[in-house]
């Protein structure tokens, strides 16, 4: 029963936090680049702004165009709802798998990409062709990563992965730390920022998810940049959940859930002003470039797979 | 149990110090241009230091602070200094490195990190699991940065990579234990005697041939272009 009423609670929160995840970066980058910057709660106002003007869509567009961002942007709500946040008595806990996530993931892209191609305007197909490009290099790199977790912790479900980080069981291994690298450069991937993609341009030659929304506008461009905003928010829970699990409740006790849920915020926090400390340090790359950038993000994974099994082995 | 979990955290801290000094090895495989690479040196050099450190707190052995020190100091600062210096004086700072490609050269990278471990099991089961991976370790780093050597073209870079091969040995002689000061003391030294001859040898390279790039020394050799 608890479960029921605890994982309605996540559901809430992760769609309540993202805009303000992703207000943070935006204010953390604004601060060291010397600005001021919107406060963190502009996003907000920018979705709600979004909702109340009418939608404008191309002659061309197809029901495909309007449903596309309604499938993404429930696929990314489920998967971040499936991943343990404050506490693991959750009623879905046996489908979160990290398998299952990585399968949302690919249909919330696979939709924004359609859309994107479904208009017929060169940016909608150069930016879908591009997503797909990283997401084709990506995947296999999250894959890699999944399987040394789950050579670590003997199963890809996340409330076992948990449990076992949180159980003390491991130290400070290579092959966590090389997948901890593989997956953040993954996540960087993922979500469009710098050095991949700047999600605050609309440069012709370089932009790849603002390229593939274009055409969007009114209450479906509302859909689009929540699925992206979740989608961050999203990243941000998994790598907190699997390498720093500490707080996330175990038992139903009030202490216990109040501590897991101030932790949780904390470790977003922690993880918006590293983000954006990045974002400022570092320079964009050539589209071209992404390839050798997942490349090393594969290869990383891969060798802690590697050694991962010479430790099982020796 | 505390002692055991204790004894458990020592090998993780060594472990993860040696974890550093091949990433960083990786990482100069990746990186093109020149500055970064000499950064990427010093990072794995400071690495390299914490392991000996490390190793010699674990070990109680007097002797790998003295390597630790001289690790710090020379690897990690006087050299990468020095090249720095180097590069601004032989105007190429801002050289990117054509590379063979980095996708081909980072999947051979990873095959040679395979090799080194196919080579380590079958030491047996005699040794302490540490020493073994330790020395898989070192036998990647020293396997990168013959890869490095081979797929760069630009001497500077080409120097990295035989730093690089040298810290892999130093890693190696650092997680056996028992290994005499006087070892290290001559491999430092005659790599600082090396690195001297290659400042000298740069400025000559240069004069001659008004690049550093050694590709063209093939063609002086009289070999078939």
């Amino acid at each position: 029963m608890s479960g029921v009423l605890f994982q309605i609670v996540q559901f809430a929160l992760t769609a309540a936090l993202a805009p303000l995840v992703t207000g943070l970066v935006r204010r953390v980058k604004a601060r060291l680049y010397g600005r001021i910057g919107p406060s963190p709660l502009q996003p907000y106002r920018d979705l709600w702004r979004l909702l109340r003007k009418e939608p404008a869509s191309a002659q061309t567009a197809s029901p495909l165009f309007f449903a596309s961002p309604a499938v993404a942007f429930v696929a990314l709500w489920l998967a971040s709802g499936l991943i343990p946040t404050f506490t693991t008595d959750l009623a879905l806990a046996s489908a979160a798998d990290l398998i299952a996530l990585v399968a949302l993931l690919a249909l919330a892209r696979f939709a924004t990409a359609l859309g994107g191609l479904d208009v017929g305007t060169a940016f909608g197909g150069i930016g879908a062709s591009r997503d797909m490009m990283i997401a084709a290099l990506a995947e296999p790199a999250i894959l890699m990563v999944i399987f040394t977790l789950s050579l670590i912790a003997g199963s890809t479900g996340l409330i076992r992965i948990i449990g076992f980080m949180l159980g003390g069981g491991v130290g400070l291994e290579i092959s966590l730390s090389l997948a901890l690298i593989a997956l953040l450069m993954i996540a960087i991937a993922e979500n469009g920022r710098i050095p991949i993609d700047n999600p605050a341009t609309h440069l012709e030659l370089t932009m790849v998810h603002e390229a593939m929304v274009l055409e969007y506008s009114g209450r479906h461009l509302v859909l689009v940049e929540a699925a992206q905003m979740l989608k961050l928010l999203l990243y941000l829970s998994l790598v907190g959940a699997i390498f720093a699990p500490w707080g996330i409740a175990e038992t139903d006790t009030p202490d216990g859930l109040m501590a897991g849920l101030v932790l949780y915020l904390m470790k977003l926090a922690v993880g918006a002003a590293g983000l954006g400390l990045f974002e400022v340090a570092i320079a964009k790359m050539r589209v071209f470039r992404a390839t050798e950038f997942l490349g090393g993000a594969l290869l990383l994974a891969l060798l802690a797979t590697i050694f991962r099994l010479i430790a099982e082995t020796i | 149990m505390d002692q055991l979990s204790l004894a458990a955290f020592d090998y993780d801290v060594a472990h993860l110090a040696s974890a550093l000094v091949l990433l960083a090895a990786f990482g100069l495989l990746y990186q093109r241009r020149l500055p970064g690479m000499i950064n990427l040196f010093a990072l794995q050099s400071a690495a390299l230091g914490t392991a000996a450190a490390w190793q010699a707190w674990m070990q109680d052995a007097t002797q790998l602070y003295a390597t630790a020190a001289i690790v710090w100091t020379l690897k990690a600062g006087a050299v990468p200094v020095g090249l720095h210096w180097l590069i601004r004086r032989l105007h190429s700072t801002r050289t990117v490195e054509t590379v063979l490609g980095i996708g081909p050269t980072m999947l051979a990278g990873v095959g040679l990190i395979a090799l080194a471990v196919l080579m380590v099991t079958p030491i047996g089961a005699t040794r302490s699991a540490l020493t073994r991976e330790e020395l898989a370790l070192a036998l990647s780093v020293i396997l990168l940065g013959l890869l490095i050597m081979i797929t760069r073209r630009h001497a500077v870079s080409q120097v990295i990579g035989f730093m690089c091969i040298e810290n892999g040995v130093t890693l190696a002689v650092v997680g056996v234990k028992g290994m005499p000061l006087v070892v290290e003391m001559s491999v430092a030294f005659s790599v600082m005697v090396a690195c001297i001859l290659f400042g000298i040898f740069f400025f000559h390279i240069r004069e001659r041939f008004d690049t550093l790039d050694l590709h063209f020394l093939e063609s002086f050799r009289g070999e078939d272009r």
